[in-house]
Order: C-alpha cells, then structure tokens, then sequence
C-alpha cells in the first residue's frame, strides 16, 4: 500500500507528464500544418513535371537510346533501399511501421537471391534497421530538412543516389516512406524511383504515356535525348522530395495522434490515482477517529 | 484567338507565378525565344539567365532563373526552374558570393561530378550577377 506521500508524488509526475505531451502534440500540429501546405505548394511541379516526362519519353519512343535513368541497367541484381525514417522518436508506429516493410522488402529480395543495399535517410531507421542489416546498410543521411525541408535536401539525396548509380552501385532503386492519409492514416509507400516509373497506375508506362503522348506533338529543343538527361535527375529530386514531404506531413501527424493518446492516458491516471489518493485519505481519517473514540471509551 | 498567353513559372517548392502575359522572353538553351498566344508547342531546357514578362507593349517583369525547363502550348507557357528570383529583388553581394562560393567549390571539387555541379553552380551564379549589372546599368 502506498503512503499518501507517494501518491501524491506520482500525480504530481504523472501531471506535469501531461503537460508535456499535450505541448508536443500542439507542436506536432502546428508543424503538421506547416508540413501540410508545403506539400501542397510542390505539387503544381511535380505535376507538370510528370507530364512533360511522358511527353518526352512517349516522343522519343522504344526504349534504345534511353538513358539508364528511365530504361535501366537491363539487370536487377542489385537492388537499393531509400529507408526515410524521422530523426526524432515519440511519434508512434510512424518508423516502426516504415522499418517492418523494409524489413519485409529485404526478406523477400534476399529470398529470390538478389543483393540488397540500404541507404537509410533518418536516424530512426538507422536504429532498428543496424541491428539485423548493419552490413547491408550503405550509408546514412542525417538532419534532413532542419530546420526547415527545402529542394536542397531532396537534390542532395538524389545527387547521391545518381552517383552510386553512376558507378554501378544498384540496378534499381526504392523509396519507402509514409504516405499522408489523414492525421491518424499513413499508408507505407514503396515506390520505384530508378528506373523510373511513373507512380501509381499500373507498373508499365507505355500504354498510358502513349495515349498521353498524342494530345500534343512538340518541338524539342534540344534533342528529346538531351532535355531526357536533364529531366530525369531532375525528376529524380522532385520524387525523393515529394517522398520526404510527405514524410514530414505523415511524422507529424503520427506525432500529433500519438500525444494526444498519451495525453488521454494521463488524465485517465491522474484521475485513478486521485481516487485512490482519496480514499486512503479518508481512510486513514477514518482509522484515527476510531482511535480517538476507542481511547475515550476505554476511559 | 487570345491576344495572351498563360505564363507559369513553377519552382520546385511553390507555384510561383500564374500570370497572363502578351509576350514572354525565355532564355533558352539554344537561344533565347519568345512565346507569343498560339505558338507551337515545343519543350525546351533553359540556361540560366532572365525571363522578361511583357505586358502592354513593355516589360512588365523580369525574372531570374537558374536553369531548368520550358513547356510551351499555344495558351499556356509553363517553365520549370529550379531557382528564382525576381530581379528587383536581387542582391548584387549575394550573388557576388555564390560566385565565390562555386569557385571554391570548383577548386576542391573531389571528382568529376562534383566538378560539374560546381561549374554549374558556377555559370549560374555568374549568370545571376550579369543579369543584374545589365538591369541595373
């Protein structure tokens, strides 16, 4: 049985715990917000983005003289894992739900006998993913996008992944991060980025692009080959962008569920420990009144 | 047929610029064009330099790009830069340091790549602070 004292000092914790979390999850929302709009202020160029590729690409034809950005090294011994975790914990399932699907991904690939690489983006990853995979793991980003995500991070991250890919590092390259559903959905996203694909409907781009290609014949200027090899990395970035956005939005918003939950569990407890708080009080008055009685009585 | 054209300038993180204009001038990588209402449609890669937005029969606008791509429709022009900046708002010290800063970039270039994005970064940078001399002289 605990002593008053001891209750009290726990309400007292478990209070100001309280207050912490539901600091954080004002936080959390805010900055989800913040996420929030940003990803929607990239959206207009990863749209047109996408669409003059398929133009290009449907212009420029079969897939001889492509470069290896959209056509593919022809192999896929290799693959490479972008794990984009957070660097920052207390945000529920948020890395562990990322962390079990690459973990998945890794199983399956090494299962049929291919070569897996992970490039871990995010210490969080980093963390849950050495323990099993250490050896696998290639490098890792830290501090992306603090204070603030910018297309520089992204363009880093892609400049990266290009010069691996230069020097033959992988055959074909995945993202995996959260998709922002909503505040208490995040969908795991796997997604190809090299070769590229476009994301979404259906894993062959030919009939789409086709059809795409159709509405409008253009004029290029440069040759399609050479404005292909500036699109591409380009591309490239836009895509590890959109996948860190969305990231930051589905942290954020994993975050804000998450506090709010602990907040919840707080009060819950607060309130069972002032009730038991109470009711050693009372009982504690109650035994000194028989006490007081009794002694009168025995007089 | 309309006597404007739709201009967008998109940058990576934000829609920037969705004006009608009569006339924009975009520095290609070939060479500079104009878009008037009812050109053909055409995708080209952009150097770095300026865009001048006309309007009325003058300049209305001119805008900063460090590279990128062109999108051309008959109603609409859409340009895809990487980086903009308004030349108004342009630091002459800015990009006096960016100058600097590819240079030294360039100089402890490790390999060829990062050679080229310095060189790059170099030309644009250089770009930059001839367009603003030329706006400003």
């Amino acid at each position: 049985m605990p002593s008053l004292k001891d209750l009290r000092t726990r309400i007292n914790s478990v209070k100001s715990t309280q207050k912490i979390t539901s600091a954080m999850k004002m936080v959390a929302a805010a900055k989800l917000r913040r996420a929030q709009e940003q990803a929607e202020a990239a959206r207009p160029y990863a749209e047109r983005m996408e669409r003059m590729l398929g133009s290009v690409a449907a212009s420029l034809g079969g897939s001889e003289g492509a470069p290896p950005l959209l056509a593919g090294t022809g192999k896929d011994d290799v693959h490479l894992l972008v794990v984009a975790t957070s660097d920052r914990g207390l945000c529920g399932g948020f890395n562990s739900s990322i962390v079990r699907e690459a973990r998945k991904l890794i199983r399956e690939l090494t299962a049929v006998g291919k070569t897996v690489r992970i490039l871990c983006v995010g210490r969080k990853g980093r963390g849950q993913l050495t323990r099993d995979y250490g050896s696998l793991i290639v490098d890792t980003i830290d501090d992306v996008g603090r204070p603030r995500l910018g297309f520089d991070d992204a363009q880093a991250i892609a400049n990266r992944l290009l010069a691996l890919y230069g020097e033959d590092g992988f055959d074909i390259c995945t993202v995996v991060y959260n998709r922002f559903q909503s505040v208490i959905t995040q969908i795991v996203t796997v997604q190809q980025l090299i070769p590229f694909g476009p994301p979404g409907d259906g894993e062959e781009e030919e009939p789409g692009e086709s059809a795409n290609g159709a509405k409008a014949v253009y004029e290029f200027e440069p040759e399609e080959g050479e404005i292909l090899e500036t699109l591409l990395p380009l591309n490239l970035s836009v895509q590890v962008y959109r996948a860190l956005l969305e990231n930051a939005a589905s942290e954020q918003g994993a975050r804000m569920a998450a506090m709010d939950n602990a907040t919840r569990n707080a009060g819950d407890m607060i309130d069972r420990l002032t009730l038991d708080y109470n009711r050693s009080r009372q009982a504690a008055i109650t035994s000194e009144l028989i006490e007081i009685i009794s002694g009168a009585e025995a007089v | 047929m309309a006597d404007t054209v739709e201009f967008e300038l998109v940058s990576p993180e934000r829609l920037l610029l969705s004006v009608p204009v009569e006339m924009v001038v975009v520095p290609g990588s070939e060479g500079d064009f104009g878009i008037l209402p009812g050109h053909a449609p055409m995708i080209s890669t952009v150097r770095p330099g300026v865009i001048s937005i006309w309007r009325d029969g003058a300049v209305d606008r001119r805008v900063f790009v460090a590279g990128g791509v062109a999108e051309v429709q008959p109603e609409r022009c859409t340009v895809l830069a990487e980086e903009a900046v308004p030349l108004e708002d342009a630091d002459e010290e800015k990009a006096d340091r960016r100058i600097a800063e590819a240079r030294d970039a360039l100089e402890h270039a490790a390999d060829e790549a990062a050679a080229g994005e310095a060189r790059k970064r170099l030309a644009a940078a250089e770009a930059l602070r001839a367009a603003i001399a030329s706006a400003r002289g």
